[in-house]
């Protein structure tokens, strides 16, 4: 996976953005003491017109730029132009659209029903005995989370040691699509951090997810920042919590790239435990296009592939150094997770 | 990329045909712009920007355009541009911006065309002249280059430094703080010397 970096105060830098040094530094030619009229050194008019290496930049910026890149979705390429190949596709379509599809949607829709005849009465009835309606709700929500990635047939290889309940520390995952928590989420439930999504996915968020721990943010809040932070803090120190899980990524990335990570998750002062998750494109892409596809769009796009395959790595915890600053953590660990 | 001839330039995401197809059937939009780009298109944009791209630059860039222009309206808006992180870090982007703001797609070509590698040195100063030239009068005042030098310099200078600095270049080059510098003027100033404004398409 290939990378950009993010400097302290989480904006891209563009490395060849450095003052040209061959273009003579205007300030190097201003006048000192009272000999203003003395000509200096080389800088003529032409060099203090000359903008050409500034326009460059940014015509090249409009051209391609790194950031952008890593948004894109990797088209495929055409493989059934072929006489023999097409009507074999064609089937697979038919069996994808009219076979599989169908079934998924009973699979999920017995799912739900499961999932909620069971949550609505624990969540109402349970409210004075705390800790068994947690533990309950915890195995339901990985229940509903097992339904919808069987939907999608798919198929998960977990690697590494499984996480476990402690206070002081924090997940980090690389974020390709919605369904990265949902996949993490079959095997533990995790306490995440997400924006505020508007529509059914809000109202998910509201009532299910809000009983697992989650933290709600919103980007346009400026204040929100520092509120989150505290929440943040807070909820690591506790001891009986759900795990955190953070994607530091804040996007969606297209799984090719991975954009460099933004130093939050790495101040909070606890151990910090990598996990990378990297799907297998053949079967199906699992990338979402948030600024293209709603989230509807992009289920129902699973549910009509033949399968969703990934690789899920637990890596080791990591902590920071001493003298360490927080984005050296950040580099270390995302180096670490380059690795996969 | 590899497209046999005649199969659609798109620039859509991962969507098959069939897809497509069923989708637009299930009456819910794909929300991409596959738009498709014939090889008459192609030679109308190669002629107007004097053939100074290549065919597949052509290509290349309209797949560019299409990524930005994000709804498919035919123009790229001033915030999609802004939405380029190096574009937006750029001093001199606001200047840009009123060049490039809701271009539709020849003209995008024609303005980039002036950073390809077979532009004349004439064009990429003509170029130059326009960012100076921002109430487009034909003219470059002091007050005029003083407004660029201010976003390029930004706060390493003080003004009277920046005034004082360009009175005396201007002294040596002959003109006063009271000319007015036609593309003309420029063209001398700039003289024989090489300006080195290029920009690279990615073709792949």
């Amino acid at each position: 996976m290939k990378t950009l970096a993010m400097d302290a105060a989480g904006k891209l830098i563009s490395s060849s953005y450095e003052l040209d040094l061959y273009r003579p530094n205007i300030e190097d030619y201003l006048p000192s003491g009272s000999s203003i009229n003395e000509p200096h050194g080389e800088l003529r008019l032409r060099d203090l017109l000359d903008i050409s290496p500034t326009l460059t930049e940014a015509a090249g910026a409009i051209v391609d730029d790194s950031f952008t890149r890593c948004f894109k979705s990797i088209p495929p390429e055409f493989w059934n132009w072929n006489i023999y190949l097409f009507p074999l596709w064609c089937f697979g379509v038919l069996v994808r659209y009219l076979i599989l599809f169908p079934a998924r949607v009973l699979i999920l829709t017995i799912g739900w029903i499961i999932f909620l005849s069971s949550f609505i009465p624990v969540h109402l009835l349970l409210k004075g005995h705390d800790t068994l309606r947690r533990k309950l709700e915890r195995l339901l929500v990985e229940l509903i989370c097992c339904f919808f990635v069987a939907s999608w047939t798919g198929v998960v290889n977990y690697h590494g040691p499984r996480p476990s309940i402690r206070p002081k520390q924090v997940y980090v995952a690389n974020h390709t699509s919605m369904i990265d928590f949902i996949v993490l989420q079959q095997m533990t439930a995790f306490a995440v951090i997400m924006q505020k999504h508007p529509g059914w996915v809000g109202l998910l968020q509201s009532t299910i997810l809000e009983s697992v721990g989650c933290i709600w943010f919103n980007r346009t809040e400026a204040k929100d920042r520092e509120i989150v932070a505290r929440k943040l803090r807070d909820r690591v120190q506790g001891a009986d919590n759900n795990p955190l899980l953070i994607f530091p990524e804040g996007t969606c990335v297209n799984n090719h790239y991975t954009v460099m990570f933004k130093k939050g998750a790495f101040e909070l002062g606890c151990m910090v435990c990598p996990i990378a998750i990297k799907y297998n494109k053949i079967f199906a892409d699992a990338f979402w296009n948030s600024r293209k596809q709603s989230f509807t769009m992009h289920l129902l796009q699973l549910m009509t592939s033949w399968a969703v395959v990934c690789d899920v790595w637990y890596l080791e915890p990591q902590t920071l150094k001493p003298g360490e600053t927080a984005i050296e953590f950040a580099e270390r660990l995302y180096a670490s997770a380059l690795i996969i | 990329m590899v497209y046999e001839a005649g199969a659609p330039f798109s620039c859509s995401s991962r969507h098959s045909m069939i897809d497509i197809v069923l989708f637009s059937l299930l009456g819910e939009s794909m929300g991409s712009a596959s738009s498709m780009l014939t090889q008459y298109d192609i030679e109308e944009v190669q002629e107007y920007c004097d053939h100074l791209f290549s065919q597949q630059e052509i290509v290349s860039l309209y797949e560019r355009f299409c990524q930005l222009d994000r709804n498919a309206k035919g123009f790229i808006s001033a915030d999609e541009f802004l939405s380029v992180p190096e574009f937006a870090m750029n001093p001199l982007s606001q200047w840009l911006l009123k060049m490039v703001d809701g271009l539709n797609f020849k003209d995008f070509v024609a303005f980039l065309s002036t950073f390809s590698a077979k532009a004349s040195a004439q064009h990429k100063i003509e170029l130059i002249f326009k960012m100076y030239d921002s109430d487009c009068n034909g003219k470059v005042s002091f007050n005029d280059i003083m407004k660029v030098l201010r976003d390029l310099s930004g706060p390493f200078m003080s003004d009277d430094q920046r005034e004082q600095v360009l009175i005396r270049v201007l002294k040596e080059a002959g003109y006063t703080k009271e000319s007015y510098l036609t593309v003309d003027d420029f063209f001398k100033v700039f003289g024989n010397s090489n300006i080195k404004m290029e920009v690279e398409v990615p073709v792949d």
